[in-house]
Order: structure tokens, then sequence, then C-alpha cells
């Protein structure tokens, strides 16, 4: 059975000062991933949402490498959940730039 | 503000940026800045190819380049620039060569020869790939590595170039915006690639990258140079609908059909292509354009699968034979509640690929000096329709090309830099900076565009659709300098949506007026108001801006 919304707990903030969580509803749909649903949000609900992700579907990119529950995972193939609040984080280990952007460029390809 | 000075400066590190580096750097470019907005050698289109890549190595039968030639001008429907697409096919082999020298990992047959299959509109088996489903990725690592080992090429991963900067007609450099910190950057280069993919992005359907948005094309026109061929969007006809299916491209079938066919069936279990002539009986040939046309023509009949597409059936290829051709990526598909041996799946036209770009000449210069393209930025070699296996080649063939001929411009020039000629850019990406309060957000002025753009310029088009979307193109343009962008300067996302629907309004509006001027119908530009293609338009467009920032379209001397 599907249910209509499921529900985003999302750390937000930069790098400084505490983080925060924002929790979003956002439409379920069967088989979407949590990425559609952090789309979704930038798009129809807060655009301020900081995510990183570049092949959106394929899995090759592998930008959007977050915490879900605590767990390292990608967040476009990991499938939404209609039944329970499910936690995002950034990639833990890493500095944090904004919301769930760490920072995992190598220092090589920075600019400074 | 940081300054970085360059002798060449690559913006974009998909194939094409990264082979410009490794190229520019072997004709003795001391210094190479290869910048991406995304991660170097992770974003854009070539890290998502998944199959083939077309070259006239004849390892499975004899071939020629001329032959592939003749394939690349007949899929393009008489408007090829000719000698870019002979540069194209003529130097694929060397290319494909160098990439399996560096280990790339070609199929290869039992005899060690490297496996070449016949893609759609190719004469004999010319298309290799990397097992399975992998070609992209592997061309994509196999040239991350080399980028790494040249001390010469320096990489910068989210550095979102803004605009090209030019002195006395010539470029000299660009500004940029270091993303993690929020904060303007010059660049002074000698000469500039524009290696930065296509426009699949600006599309509601699309098989995109997240930054396929036009860029190259905003930042070309805007630095003087002409765009050519940009009502050209090639529409994949068969991109992957329902069942949702993550973790792999939607273009993922077309493998499938290379290996085993596969039957493209309407909603009622009609095998429809031979309706529009295409006889697919001794295997899979049908031209993208064609395939394009005829899904939707059954799908505005009414003729459509559930959500709107048509069905491609395998339940007629014994299990063994999906489980060989394959392998792995069966179980990807089970997870995804996909048996292809039970059930069909439904597949329908997705923007794929953008046949238009910056016009150059076949050194990739474009007509303003020291501004060179390369890859789907370039423009003009395909037509009116990409041969099937083009766009990998493209990029390296090209890629090469622009980084050794703009190493050449670049040797023994000074710098032209002057940051008298940046300002206007630096104030500009200041204005921008300090955020803004206003009524609506780029991300929801970009999903409009993509509806609209969908709607009104997509695989089907009329004079009443495309001028109502040249209206509200400008319109939109116009509320640019009012949209909300919030105060914070690391790695504001807000700011990178900003600069996207800018580089993306300008690029939909030159597709948008050379397919209202273009009154025919040829290849992947359908018009449903003049279907017939006609003599007198075998000619090619160019855009160019205005001062005044509207856009030019002409036909190319």
């Amino acid at each position: 059975m599907t249910r209509p919304f499921a529900r985003l707990r999302i750390r937000r903030g930069g790098a400084g000062g505490p983080p925060r969580y924002d929790e979003f509803a956002v439409p379920f749909e069967d088989g979407a991933s949590v990425l559609d649903a952090l789309i979704w949000i930038r798009t129809y609900c807060d655009p301020t949402l900081a995510i990183r992700y570049s092949c959106i579907n394929a899995n090759v990119c592998k930008e959007c490498t977050v915490a879900i529950d605590g767990s390292v995972a990608y967040a476009c193939t990991t499938r939404l959940c209609a039944d329970r609040v499910v936690t995002l984080d950034p990639l833990p280990g890493k500095p944090v730039l904004r919301d769930l952007v760490a920072e995992t460029r190598s220092p090589r390809e920075r600019l400074k | 503000m940081t300054h970085v000075e360059t002798g060449i400066l690559i913006i974009g590190a998909g194939g094409a940026g990264m082979y410009a580096a490794i190229a520019a750097s072997r004709a003795g470019a001391e210094h190479v800045l290869l910048v991406d907005k995304s991660l170097v050698g992770r974003g854009g289109a070539t890290v998502m190819a998944q199959m083939t890549v077309a070259a006239a190595l004849g390892e499975e039968t004899p071939d020629d380049v001329e032959l592939h030639l003749a394939d690349t001008l007949a899929a393009g429907r008489g408007l090829c620039d000719a000698p870019l697409a002979a540069v194209l096919c003529g130097e694929a082999p060397l290319r494909i060569r160098e990439l399996d020298d560096w280990r790339v990992g070609w199929a290869r047959r039992d005899n060690g020869r490297i496996a070449q299959v016949t893609a759609p509109g190719h004469s004999r088996p010319r298309c290799c790939y990397v097992d399975f489903l992998n070609t992209g990725p592997a061309v994509a690592a196999t040239l991350r590595r080399q980028v790494s080992r040249i001390n010469a090429i320096r990489r910068v991963s989210n550095l979102t170039v803004t605009d090209i900067v030019t002195a006395d007609g010539e470029a000299v450099g660009a500004v940029a915006l270091d993303v993690a910190v929020g904060e303007p950057v010059t660049i002074a280069a000698k000469a500039v690639v524009i290696a930065t993919g296509g426009l699949s992005r600006i599309f509601r359907r699309n098989s995109a990258s997240a930054n396929m948005g036009g860029d190259g094309y905003a930042l070309a026109l805007a630095a003087g140079a002409e765009l050519v061929d940009m009502e050209f969007v090639q529409f994949f006809p068969i991109g992957h609908l329902a069942p949702r299916l993550v973790g792999m491209d939607p273009i993922m079938w077309d493998p499938f059909r290379y290996k085993l066919g596969g039957r493209l069936i309407d909603g009622n279990g009609h095998e429809f292509l031979a309706d529009y002539g295409s006889d697919e009986s001794g295997g899979y040939t049908t031209p993208r354009d064609t395939a394009t046309y005829a899904i939707q023509r059954e799908v505005a009949a009414g003729r459509g699968s559930p959500h709107g597409g048509v069905y491609l059936s395998f339940t007629h290829v014994p299990r063994a034979e999906l489980d060989r051709a394959f392998g792995p990526v069966i179980e990807r598909l089970a997870r995804n509640g996909i048996d292809l041996a039970q059930a069909p799946v439904e597949v329908a036209p997705i923007a794929h690929y953008h046949m238009g770009g910056v016009a150059v000449d076949a050194t990739m210069a474009s007509r303003v000096p020291g501004l060179y393209a390369a890859g789907e930025a370039a423009g003009g070699a395909n037509g009116a329709n990409r041969l099937s296996g083009n766009a990998i080649p493209e990029a390296l063939v090209f890629g090469e090309r622009a980084g050794r001929f703009a190493a050449a411009y670049a040797a023994g020039r000074g710098s032209g830099w002057r940051f008298a000629a940046a300002t206007p850019a630096v104030d500009g990406l200041r204005g921008q900076l300090g955020g803004r309060h206003g009524d609506v957000s780029a991300a929801e002025l970009l999903d409009e565009m993509r509806d609209l753009m969908w709607r009104d310029v997509g695989p089907f088009r009329n004079a009443p659709g495309l001028a109502r979307a040249a209206d509200r193109l400008a319109a939109l343009r116009g509320e640019l300098p009012e949209l909300t962008i919030g105060p914070e300067h690391a790695f504001n996302p807000m700011l990178a949506d900003w600069y996207e629907l800018r580089a993306s309004l300008l690029a939909a509006a030159a597709v948008t007026q050379a397919a209202l001027r273009r009154e025919e119908s040829r290849g992947a530009h359908q018009r449903e108001d003049f279907p017939e293609a006609c003599p007198a338009w075998a000619l090619r467009q160019r855009v160019a801006m205005r001062l005044d920032g509207t856009l030019l379209v002409e036909p190319a001397p």
C-alpha cells in the first residue's frame, strides 16, 4: 500500500554554528528515490537547501553520497520510505560546507 | 579576490575537457587550468554513456573512415558540416586506440580483437563498448587517471565560470564563482576552451546530468561567438518511463536492443514501426529521429501505454540469452522489480543530446580569437540528427583538437588580460552575492522553463507554440534581476540556480528562435505545420547575440 507523503528530517546549516534539523513532507510515489525527494524540496518547497548531485539517476557520479539514518548511502539509489521519518546528514568525517554538502573535493582540486 | 594566471583555461571536465587538457599539455602548454562546476571527471555526459563508441577500426569486418563519414552524413539529413564530420570520423580510430593503450578495457572477442556491434544507421559493425553498460564510467576514469599524472594540469572542482572575458575582441580569461566559499575569482588565460556539454536539461523529460543546462552556449554568445544548428535537439526515442527505475540511466535500453533486438509495441499490442516505414525484421535499425516520430504519433493517436509511452518487450528472448547478454545488469533490474522475460517496460522519447552548439572551424576555434569549443558544446558535425555512437568520439576527437590547437595559439603569446575588461563581470557577480529579496526563486522558474520547453519546443513543434515559448522565455529573462537569492556565500544553491537559469534561458531562446524560423521538418526538428523536408532549407542557421541581449538568427554563409 502506498501512502501520500514521505517525511524527511534534514540537517541544515553551514560550517559554523550548531546544526538544526528541518522536517519536510514530500509526496510519495512508489519507487521514488531519496534524491527525487530532495530535488522536489528544492523546487517546490525550499530552494535554499544545499545538496550535491550530478548524474541524477545513473549512479555513476557518486556525488550524492550522504548519511541516511546514520548509514552512508547514495541518495539516488535509496528508496523513499513512507512509513517513518528518515533522517539525512552530510557525509560523516568531512567538513560540512552547508546542509547536506560535505567537502568531498580532494585538496588538490580546490582553489585555496 | 583570488586571481589565477594560466595558459589554457578549459571550462568543463567531462570527456572533451579532460582530453583537451591532456592534449594541451602534450602540445607544450606549461599551465592548463581544468575547471568544473561539479567535480572534475564526475559530472557531465561522458560518465553517463553506457554504449557505444563508433570508430572505423575494422576489427570485426573491413571498415574505412570514409564509410563512417558516409553514414554520419546520411544520418545528418544533409546538414552536417562535412569538414567537421570528416575530422570526427577520421580521427575517431586514433582516440579509441589511444584509450585502449591507456587500458580503458574495450570489450574483446575470444580472438583478442575489439568487439564492434552494429548500431542503427551504421553500415557495418563499428561500435565498441566496455561491458556491462560501463563505457562512460570507464572512459571517464581512464581520462581522470591520465589527467592526474600530468603536473601541468591544475584541476579545480566546484568552480562556476560566469563570464568569459574579452579584450579587443579576443578571449583573455574568465570570471568565475568559487562555489564552496562564494567569492569571485578572476582567471587570466591565453586561450579558453568551452567543454561544458549540451542543454538537454532545459527539457522536462531528459537524460541529462545536473550540469547540462546550456552554460557553454550562453558563455559563447555573450563572448561574441556564434552558435549553429540550435534547433536540432536529439530526443532519444526509448527513454525509460515505467516502472520507476533507480540507479540506472534512463537511456539504458539501447544496448539491450543492440544485442537482442527487442520489440516496440503500442498499447494495443501492435508492433508499429513498420507502419512508419521502418522494417526491423533484420534487427535494430530504426534511426532515432524516425523512432521518436513514430512513438509520439502512436501516443498522440491514443495508442500509448498507461504512462504515456509505448512498450519495449524482450519477453520473446529466452532467459538464458538475457542473462548472457547482460550479466549483472539483470540483477540491477530485478532489484527494481523488472523481469524482462516476464513483462515489457514502458519507454518514451526523452531529450538526450544537442546537435547544435558553438560554431567552430576544424581547429575547434570559434570566431572569437582565443575561444575554442569541443565535445557536445561544439556544433555542426552531426547536422540534423546524430548517428548513434558518435557522441563519445566527438568528445574525444574534438577535445584533443581543441586542446592541441588552443595550445598552438597560446604558444609565444603574452597575456592579453586586463582587469578593467573583467570589471563588469566581477561587479555583476558581486551584485548577486549579497542576496536579494524577491517573490520568486530561480528554482521555480527553471521548473517552469522545463515544462514550457517540453510542451512547445519538444519533439513536435508548430508556429503558435514556438512563438508562445519565445515570448515567455523573453519574459522570464526579464525577471532575472528580481529573483530571490539568499544571502549565504558558501555553497549557496540559489546562486547556482540563478546562474543556471540565466544560461538556460538564453540557450532555450536560441533553440526556440531557430526552430521557429525553420519552416520544414528535418531530422530531429519536426514541425506539425510543415511536415515535409524542404530542399530550400538544406542550410544551417547561426545564432548570435546583439548588444541589447536579443538573439539574431541567420542562415550560415
